[in-house]
């Protein structure tokens, strides 16, 4: 019994799940109460994580669980993340009518899920989580039900998403049926000869993690779903998730299949190149801000991709960094976007951001700030996370991945150039409110500050992340 | 560790940018006078550091070394005798630029001024650090502050112009990224100093150096990637303009000398006819088309192509007269282009045109301009007695040691030079005085005549007495050149020189 004080945090955050919904079930117009109280009980959560002792390994539940630095990185950056998008989102779900006590409790459910993901030992618990978190988001999509587009959205996320979590069953199961156990470590020990059973296994798993990091080929659903979400969803779709993803995908690769490397190497290498190239080219076309969130985020999972088809922790602490930066880069950009609002409307195109610069200095700056970071000019956050990532790609002499990424960060260069274009040289419109909530303005400022200061101290980031060695 | 001379230099110009981002009144002329006071503040300090320099060490001084990545890059800055002169021609280019914004700058004064700021510290950067990352970030970051300046108070066509700089300089540099990274990965240090004493193994050299010739190409610029060059001139504002051909452009002759030179000195070699080839073209070719201009700025962004190719040619000669007559090249070009620039914006000011057809005869309306002009237009095809001979006159020594054909042929560029800028001088301040708008426009005004002035002095003083430059660059080009034949003999016997 013992053990469970390391799930102290999961549980804690099953039991404020069934709490808030009694208490929302009961209590008329909590949604405000139950907002901020998700809240608070996250950040209860995080230090939960906190105090759980780091630097050990702890194994639960016959090895299926593991408590280790990179499940506490990982879930304090979900957390964090969680906590975020609701702290500034309040003023957007009552505007947009859809202030409801779900919201909340469905975000829990799904770090619920992520957490249980980002832990996960064994393919049975990883799809458990898997399959928690994106019921949860699947109603989160469309959650703005009088719209057409949230309810598309929804549905098309959900077909999608489920076609590809059928194609990771089938390959959990082809790894079950070859190596005769689910368990990753259990797994690792038995691969000594190379079947192409479990080939198989590891290209159908890897499709089904690659749809839900978006990456190329997988990645239809992204913009369609970021567009039609509400967007504080987008905003969590596209921070939140992937860092559960990623630490799977970390996780899959390097415990069970770090012998068979050769193998699935090339397959993420392509997932890279491909996603670069694509969230590139694809959205220089774009006009509306959130379907071209969608595309750079395809890019930049393509950059996360190139650091972890390393082969070294060098690497997955590079793409660990780089997720953290994307993460701020993310709050900060929608940090924006929920600014932009006139007379109780939002607007999201990028025609709307006209002359920005001479009625919101500060805000264009910051935007400035953040889409230069994108775009990975030096001396900005973005830079950093590309240039570790290319460390550790060029240490293994990758040179061919290492320039066309490059390469591709000069496409994307020209689409973030030409957002910078609209907000700074065009001509002005009406201005957009001013009555923003103090989380929201404080989200803004924190992630433009981190992001231009960085480069002060750029190694503390890294120092925390370096604690992972995953080989 | 004494003060952090350097770091101060570089900071300096933010703090003035920073105190200017937060002062309440957006277009009043305070700013400008923080902005001024600023620079000039950093100007003196400069000028101190070269009154302190030692000009008989090759060694970098002032070093500072402070960890900032931690386990694998420094931020580490020091100079020696070629990046000092490059330090105060930017500390002396951005006072003067900020004086010139008086006339041309209408809105947004304050911005722009922050932008001027900032990018005075990053052209300090680029020139001080002594480590491969830190001058990317330095050599990068200047895109952002120049791609705004161009982009929101540019002429008609600043957008395309704006993008065209950012995108065809950002090409070129991340392959230098790639060679950076790769250079920390094959001699573990990207220290510039412990790089030189390690030296980089040859059989990576090549690639190596095609990776920096790529970035610094694109920056010269030569032939055929200048084509960003004039369009950046002709939208960017006169400021603009001048920081970008006093400045930027010799981030990239300091790049060759410094990078090309001393860490691929096999490399270098090998290639040496290549960028002859280039810089011959780029001499000839742009002189040429200079001759078609219509547009004064244009015919000036070519003529600084020409002069750049001069740049390139003297460097690669890899001869103790042609690297210094380089740098001192690039320095007066540095003034002189400025100075050009810097005319241009005063009849654009009065005429809002940069057309060569619009002006004609100026010399009887603007007797102390057309002086000036004229001083400045002999300095640019390089007469005796200004700055611009020596250089042009001890690269072609160089070159004429090197090879002789190079140099015949770098010879022609020079009568070139004196056709289009003579046949600009006539057009536009003597002749007929046709366009009867002209009769109405004043001379210099007294801040122009002080920013003309201040740059005339120096390319005069320097025509005739060069030796205060030469000093300082003497032993630094002399010992690069020892350790260039040096490593060439160690690594690369074959192709020996």
């Amino acid at each position: 019994m013992n053990n469970l004080n390391f799930i102290s945090p999961e549980i804690f955050i099953s039991l404020s799940i069934m709490f808030l919904l009694i208490l929302g079930v009961f209590k008329k117009n909590s949604s405000g109460l139950i907002h901020n109280l998700s809240i608070g009980l996250l950040l209860i959560a995080g230090i939960l994580i906190l105090n759980n002792s780091f630097n050990s390994t702890v194994t639960l539940f016959d090895n299926s669980y593991v408590i280790d630095n990179l499940s506490s990185l990982m879930k304090i950056l979900t957390i964090v993340g969680g906590a975020f998008v609701l702290l500034i989102s309040t003023k957007y779900l009552k505007i947009s009518k859809i202030f409801l006590i779900e919201y909340p409790i469905l975000i829990l459910c799904s770090i619920l899920g992520m957490m249980v993901m980002i832990s996960s030992n064994d393919l049975m618990v990883f799809y458990i989580g898997l399959e928690l978190q994106s019921l949860a988001l699947y109603v989160l999509a469309s959650f703005n039900r009088d719209q057409l587009k949230s309810s598309e959205s929804g549905l098309k996320y959900f077909v999608l998403s489920a076609l590809s979590s059928g194609l990771l069953l089938y390959g959990c199961s082809l790894i079950y049926g070859f190596s005769g156990s689910t368990n990753f470590n259990i797994i690792g020990n038995s691969i000594n000869s190379t079947h192409y059973g479990l080939t198989f296994g590891i290209v159908f798993i890897l499709v089904g993690l690659a749809f839900k990091i978006s990456a190329v080929p997988f990645h239809m659903w992204a913009p369609d779903v970021y567009e039609g979400s509400p967007t504080s969803v987008t905003l969590f779709f596209a921070i939140v998730p992937k860092v559960a993803a990623l630490t799977v995908f970390i996780r899959f690769l390097y415990v069970p299949f770090f012998n068979m490397i050769d193998q699935w190497q090339p397959i993420v290498i392509f997932l890279s190149i491909a996603s670069m190239i694509f969230g590139a080219v694809a959205a220089i076309g774009q006009n509306n801000l959130k379907r071209l969130v969608a595309y750079s985020s395809i890019g930049h999972i393509g950059y996360v991709l190139a650091g972890l088809s390393v082969g070294t922790n060098e690497g997955i602490q590079s793409s660990i960094v780089y997720m953290s930066i994307y993460m701020v880069m993310n709050l900060g950009l929608f940090s924006c976007l929920f600014m932009m609002k006139r007379n109780d409307q939002y607007f999201e195109t990028i025609d709307d951001l006209s002359g920005l610069s001479k009625n919101h200095p500060i805000l264009s700056l910051s935007l400035l700030v953040i889409l230069f970071s994108l775009a990975g000019i030096p001396p900005l956050a973005g830079f950093f996370a590309k240039f570790y990532v290319f460390m550790s790609v060029i240490e293994q002499s990758m040179y061919f991945l290492a320039i066309v990424g490059l390469l591709s960060t000069v496409i994307a260069a020209f689409y973030y150039l030409r957002i910078i274009k609209v907000i700074y040289f065009d001509e002005e419109r009406e201005k957009y409110d001013s009555d923003h909530s103090a989380w929201l303005k404080i989200s803004l400022a924190f992630s433009t500050l981190l992001i231009l200061l960085y480069f002060i101290f750029p190694s503390r980031l890294v120092e925390i992340v370096s604690r992972i060695n995953i080989i | 560790m004494n003060f952090p001379i350097l770091s101060s230099l570089i900071i300096l110009p933010t703090i003035g940018a920073l105190f200017l981002l937060f002062s309440k009144d957006k277009d009043s002329n305070t700013g400008k006078y923080v902005a001024l006071f600023t620079s000039f503040i950093n100007f003196l300090i400069s000028i101190y550091l070269w009154y302190l320099f030692d000009p008989s060490t090759s060694t970098f001084q002032f070093v500072e070394n402070r960890e900032w990545l931690k386990g694998f890059v420094n931020y580490k800055v020091g100079i020696d005798g070629i990046s000092i002169l490059f330090i105060i021609l930017t500390t002396l280019i951005t006072p003067l630029c900020i004086i010139s914004v008086n006339n041309t700058i209408k809105v947004r004064l304050r911005d722009f001024l922050i932008a001027i700021l900032v990018m005075e510290s990053l052209m300090i950067g680029v020139f001080c650090s002594l480590d491969l990352v830190v001058f990317y970030l330095f050599f990068e970051a200047g895109l952002i502050p120049m791609f705004l300046i161009i982009g929101i108070w540019g002429g008609e066509r600043r957008v395309y112009s704006a993008f065209k700089f950012f995108l065809y300089t950002l090409l070129g540099s991340v392959l230098m990224l790639v060679a950076i990274i790769s250079i920390y990965w094959i001699a573990g240090t990207t220290d510039i100093v412990q790089l030189y004493e390690l030296g980089i193994d040859t059989k990576y050299q090549n690639l190596l150096w095609f990776a920096f010739f790529s970035s610094f190409a694109v920056k010269t610029p030569m032939w055929p990637v200048h084509t960003w060059l004039p369009d950046a001139h002709v939208e960017a504002p006169t400021a603009g303009s001048v920081l970008l051909a006093a400045i930027l452009l010799k981030m990239a002759g300091y790049g060759f000398i410094r990078f090309s030179l001393g860490l691929f000195p096999v490399a270098s070699e090998l290639f040496t006819p290549l960028v002859y080839a280039l810089s011959l073209i780029a001499i000839i070719y742009a002189s040429l088309v200079a001759l078609m201009q219509e547009d004064m700025k244009k015919l000036i962004a070519y003529s600084s192509v020409a002069h750049m190719g001069f740049v390139t040619l003297g460097i690669f000669t890899i001869t103790q007269q042609g690297i210094e007559g380089s740098i001192i090249q690039m320095i007066s070009h540095g003034l002189v282009s400025a100075a050009l620039f810097l005319c241009v914006g005063v009849v654009y000011d009065r005429m809002h045109s940069r057309l060569i057809k619009t002006y004609g005869g100026l010399v009887s309306v603007m007797p102390k301009y057309s002086i000036l002009f004229m001083l400045f237009t002999l300095a640019a095809l390089g007469l005796p007695g200004t700055s611009g001979f020596i250089g042009e006159f001890l690269i072609l020594m160089g070159a004429f040691k090197d090879n002789f054909l190079v140099a015949v042929i770098a010879s022609f560029g020079v009568i070139f030079g004196a056709a289009y800028m003579l046949w600009l001088y006539r057009r536009v301040v003597f002749g007929n005085l046709v366009n009867k708008d002209l009769l109405k426009i004043p001379d210099l005004d007294n801040s122009e005549k002080f920013i003309l002035w201040s740059l005339a002095i120096p390319v005069l003083f320097f025509g005739f007495y060069p030796e205060p430059l030469i000093n300082t660059v003497e032993v630094s080009v002399h010992d690069l050149i020892e350790m260039y034949n040096f490593n060439l003999n160690m690594f690369g016997p074959e192709v020996q020189k």
